[in-house]
């Protein structure tokens, strides 16, 4: 028996409804796979995700920092401006008190944006930096994760009143970090984004650390 | 294809070297030379792709006896686009350690052009058993050809061999991370998407010499 097209060919399958019919079917049965997977996988995603962000952040504020959930005591901060991004800033709080808070910074990669985890205590010092999220060359630009390298680790402790403006650059641009074999621009990138962090929350200090009325609420007043 | 047996044989054959979806079709070359710059993402996305050739294959031929030729590419399209998603969500809940090195390539598969090659040209005429065995051998024949390719850019360009594997596989496949050059400089080009192209090159007209050696062989022996 053979299943090539037009062989079983009955005459009904030629009209247009049946085409109809049977996309509309197939279709039908795709949305509701689709349905029953995100229903399925839904909750397990947002855990894991949440767990994913709560051990980069456990990484970068330590544990005798803080007493509080980091996930649950966040600040968004919504710049009304067209174009910027809302953000989510982690505090780390011990008796009320914010001991370290935590944001995302994004510099310019050479493939594209890289994403950070910037965490400072109280005074502006930098507690650790993590990267989230790049698409660097493999093997040249990775070196930026800290389970490649422990280049990253050379930010932790250094502050803007600790390290000169000059000295935050990589070492070909005369300052104090390494670069990497064949990677200027990945190291530059998350330097710079580093900085700009440093420099943001300087500006943004009495915001960050004013604790909101207790209890802890999550702030979420952008439309 | 009018025999009553199917050949899996032949199946096997054709999908892992005589027809292989790289290296004979050269199919699915954009998913390929983005990804191979080391044998570990090769090894993965391959697997993810292996998945997703099974499930079509098997979809596709479950619903032949219904679909009609004026709307089976759509249906096909379809199909291949559901699995894939279900397959990124199944990965991304399951398996989120290896979703979050392959997250960006989950979504490429459905425009690898093979599989829906293999809907086409393949399951939509065959019985379940030899569709789903026509998934399986095309798939392990795209693993093949992705972990070749990966595996000698990555020795080239770093001077290792399924670096990163624990990340991929877990903690039990850290023997597989081999450092075959020590205190190796690097081949920045081998990284590159440039170097894929060069390394594929040279990786097809290897299979073609290794071809004609069989061919010769083959007509010395006729001829003794």
């Amino acid at each position: 028996m053979a299943y090539g097209h037009g062989v079983k060919n009955p005459s009904y399958r030629q009209r247009v409804a049946y085409h109809a019919m049977l996309l509309g079917g197939i279709a039908a049965l795709a949305s509701s796979l689709l349905v029953m997977g995100d229903n399925a996988t839904r909750d397990t995603i947002a855990l894991r995700q949440a767990e994913t962000l709560r051990a980069s952040l456990e990484q970068v504020i330590p544990p005798e920092l803080h007493d509080n959930d980091l996930l649950a005591d966040t600040l968004l901060l919504d710049p009304k401006k067209k174009g910027v991004r809302p953000l989510t800033v982690y505090r780390g709080r011990r008796e009320e008190e914010i001991t370290a808070v935590a944001f995302e910074v994004v510099g310019n990669g050479y493939a594209g944006p890289i994403t950070s985890l910037l965490a400072v205590d109280a005074k502006g010092q930098i507690l650790g930096v993590r990267v989230l999220q790049h698409t660097e060359t493999p093997g040249l630009g990775d070196k930026i994760e800290v389970q490649r390298d422990p280049w990253i680790l050379g930010f932790d402790g250094l502050s803007l009143d600790n390290t000169p403006r000059k000295q935050w650059a990589v070492k070909k641009d005369g300052g104090q970090f390494d670069q990497f074999t064949g990677a200027t621009i990945t190291p530059r990138a998350v330097v710079e984004s580093v900085q700009s962090g440093l420099e943001w929350f300087a500006q943004h200090r009495a915001t960050l650390l004013t604790p909101p009325p207790s209890p802890p609420v999550q702030e979420t007043d952008h439309e | 294809m009018s025999e009553s047996r199917t050949d899996y044989r032949r199946i096997a054959r054709d999908g892992l070297w005589d027809n292989n979806v790289v290296f004979a079709q050269l199919l699915a070359l954009c998913p390929l030379l983005a990804v191979t710059n080391t044998a570990t993402n090769g090894l993965g996305l391959g697997l993810a792709t292996l998945a997703v050739l099974l499930a079509a294959n098997l979809a596709v031929s479950l619903l032949r006896d219904i679909i009609t030729p004026q709307v089976r590419i759509a249906v096909f399209v379809l199909l291949i686009a559901a699995i894939v998603t279900l397959v990124d969500m199944m990965m991304n809940a399951w398996l989120h350690d290896l979703h979050k090195v392959l997250g960006l390539f989950i979504p490429l598969i459905v425009s690898n052009c093979a599989i829906l090659g293999r809907a086409e040209s393949f399951a939509s005429r065959q019985p379940i058993p030899a569709a789903v065995a026509d998934g399986l051998f095309m798939g392990l024949g795209f693993i093949i050809a992705l972990v070749a390719l990966g595996g000698a850019r990555e020795i080239l360009g770093q001077g290792t061999l399924f670096a990163d594997a624990a990340m991929l596989l877990g903690e039990s496949f850290r023997f597989m991370e081999l450092t075959l050059i020590p205190d190796y400089r690097g081949f920045l080009l081998m990284a590159l998407p440039p170097g894929g192209f060069l390394m594929m090159g040279f990786l097809l007209a290897g299979k073609r010499l290794l071809d004609r050696r069989a061919a010769q062989l083959a007509t010395q022996e006729a001829g003794a």
